[in-house]
C-alpha cells in the first residue's frame, strides 16, 4: 500500500508527463500543417511530370533499346528496398508499420530465391530492421540534420539509387513510405520506381489537347526520356519523403493526443485514490482518539 | 488567335509562377527560343539559364538550373529542376549560386556539361551586374 506522500509524488509526475505530451502534440500539429502544405505544393510538379512521361513513354516502351529505367534489366534477381522512416520515435505505430511492410516483402522475396538489398532513409527504420535483416542493409541515408526537406535531399538519395543501378547492383527498386491519407490515417505503401511504373496516358479523361497533341522533341525523344526518367526518380523520392514527413507528424499528433488523454484519466484515478486514502486516515485517527477517550 | 497563353513555372517544391503571358524566351538545349501564343506542341529539355517572360502587365526573369518545358498552343509548362524568380531573390543568393556553379565547372569533365555550366555562369554574372 503506497503512502500518501508516494501518491502525491505519483500524481505530480503524471501531471508533468501530461504537460510534455500535450506540448509534443501541439508541436506536431504545427509541423503537420507545414508538412501538409509542402506535400500539396509539390503535387503540381509531380502531376505534370507524370503527364509528360506518360505521353513520351507510350511510344517508346515497345521499342528496342528503351532505357532500362523504363523497361527493366530483363531480370528481377536482386531487389533494392528503400525503406523511408522517421528520425524520431514517439509517433505511434508509424515507423513500425513501414518496417513491418518492408520486412514482410523482404522475407517473401528471399523465400522466392531473390536477393534483397535494403537502403534505409531515416534512423528508426535502420534500427528496426537491423536485428533480422542487418546483413541486407547496404546503405543508409541520414536526414537527421535536415530541418525542412528540399529537393536537393531527394536528389542525393536518388543519385545514390541511380548510381547503384548503373553499377548493376540491383534490378528492381521499391520505395517504402507512409502515404498521408488524413491526420488519423497513414497507409504504409510500397512504390516501385525502377523499372518505372508509367501512368497510363489519360486519353479519355485528361485534357483533350495534352493527350491528342503530337509533340516535337528537342533534342530527340530518347534523350529527353532518359533525362526525364532520372528526374522522375528524384521526384518520386521527394514525394515519398514529403508524404512521409506529413504522415509522421500526423501519427505523432494522434499518438500524443492519446497519451495526453491517458495521462488525464490516470490523474483522475490517482486523485480519487489519494482523497479516499486521506479520508480513511482521518477517520482512523478520529476512531483512535474517541476510543482512547472512552477508555478513560 | 488568343493574344496570351497560360504560363506555368513549377519547381519540385512549389508553383513559382502561374499567369497569362504574351511571350516567353526559353533556354533550350539546342539554343534559345521564343514562344508566342499558338506555338506548335514541343517538349524540350532546358539548359541552365534565364527565362524571360512577358506577362500581360509585367516582365519577369527567372533563373532555372535545367529542367523541361512542355509547350502547347495555349499553355507553356516549365518543369524546373531548381528555379528562382529574379526580382524575389537577393544578390547574396545569386553570388552563392555563382560560386557553386564555378565549383561545378572545375569538377566537370564532360564537354557538353561544361558548356552548360559555363553558360549558366555567364548568365549569372550578367544578371548580377544588371541587378
Amino acid at each position: 500500500m503506497p503512502s500518501l506522500k508516494d501518491l502525491r509524488n505519483r500524481i505530480a509526475s503524471v501531471k508533468a508527463t501530461r504537460k510534455i505530451t500535450k506540448a509534443m502534440q501541439m508541436v506536431a500539429a504545427a509541423k503537420l500543417r507545414r508538412a501538409q502544405e509542402a506535400a500539396i505544393a509539390a503535387r503540381p510538379y509531380a502531376e505534370r511530370m507524370d503527364a509528360v512521361l506518360a505521353n513520351l513513354a507510350g511510344g517508346v516502351t515497345n521499342r528496342e533499346g528503351a532505357s532500362p529505367l523504363l523497361v527493366g534489366t530483363g531480370k528481377s534477381d536482386t531487389h533494392l528496398l528503400v525503406v523511408m522512416t522517421a528520425e524520431r520515435g514517439l509517433c505511434g505505430g508509424f515507423n513500425t508499420n513501414i518496417a513491418k511492410l518492408a520486412r514482410a516483402d523482404a522475407i517473401r522475396l528471399m523465400a522466392a530465391g531473390k536477393k534483397v538489398k535494403i537502403m534505409t532513409v531515416g534512423r528508426k527504420g535502420a534500427d528496426n530492421l537491423r536485428r533480422d535483416l542487418g546483413k541486407s542493409i547496404v546503405d543508409r541515408a541520414d536526414l537527421r540534420n535536415v530541418r525542412s526537406l528540399s529537393f536537393a535531399d531527394a536528389e542525393g538519395i536518388s543519385n545514390k539509387i541511380l548510381g547503384m543501378f548503373d553499377a548493376g547492383e540491383f534490378d528492381v527498386a521499391t520505395l517504402y513510405f507512409s502515404e498521408f491519407k488524413s491526420v488519423i490515417a497513414q497507409k504504409p505503401t510500397a512504390l516501385q520506381v525502377i523499372p518505372a511504373k508509367v501512368p497510363e496516358a489519360k486519353a479519355a479523361t485528361g485534357k483533350s489537347h495534352t493527350a491528342a497533341a503530337v509533340y516535337e522533341y528537342e533534342p530527340d525523344e530518347e534523350t529527353i526520356l532518359g533525362l526525364l526518367l532520372k528526374r522522375n526518380i528524384s521526384t518520386q523520392v521527394f514525394r515519398a519523403l514529403l508524404e512521409n514527413a506529413a504522415s509522421e507528424q500526423g501519427a505523432r499528433m494522434s499518438a500524443m493526443d492519446n497519451a495526453t488523454r491517458n495521462a488525464g484519466d490516470m490523474i483522475n484515478k490517482l486523485t480519487i485514490k489519494y482523497n479516499r486514502m486521506r479520508q480513511a486516515n482521518i477517520t482512523k485517527e478520529l476512531i483512535e482518539i474517541i476510543s482512547g477517550a472512552e477508555a478513560l | 488567335m488568343a493574344s496570351t497563353f497560360k504560363f506555368d513555372l513549377v519547381s519540385p517544391e512549389r508553383v513559382l509562377l502561374s499567369a497569362a503571358a504574351e511571350q516567353a524566351v526559353l533556354p533550350g538545349v539546342d539554343g534559345q527560343f521564343t514562344v508566342l501564343p499558338g506555338h506548335a506542341p514541343v517538349v524540350s529539355a532546358l539548359m541552365p539559364g534565364v527565362i524571360h517572360v512577358t506577362l500581360t502587365n509585367a516582365k519577369k526573369a527567372v533563373f532555372v538550373k535545367g529542367g523541361f518545358v512542355e509547350i502547347n498552343p495555349e499553355s507553356v509548362t516549365v518543369l524546373a529542376a531548381h528555379a528562382f524568380v529574379l526580382d524575389e531573390v537577393d544578390p547574396r543568393q545569386l553570388d552563392a549560386e555563382l560560386s557553386a556553379a564555378e565549383t561545378a565547372l572545375a569538377a566537370e569533365k564532360d564537354d557538353e556539361a561544361l558548356r552548360h555550366v559555363s553558360r549558366a555562369i555567364e548568365e549569372l554574372k550578367a544578371l548580377r551586374k544588371t541587378g
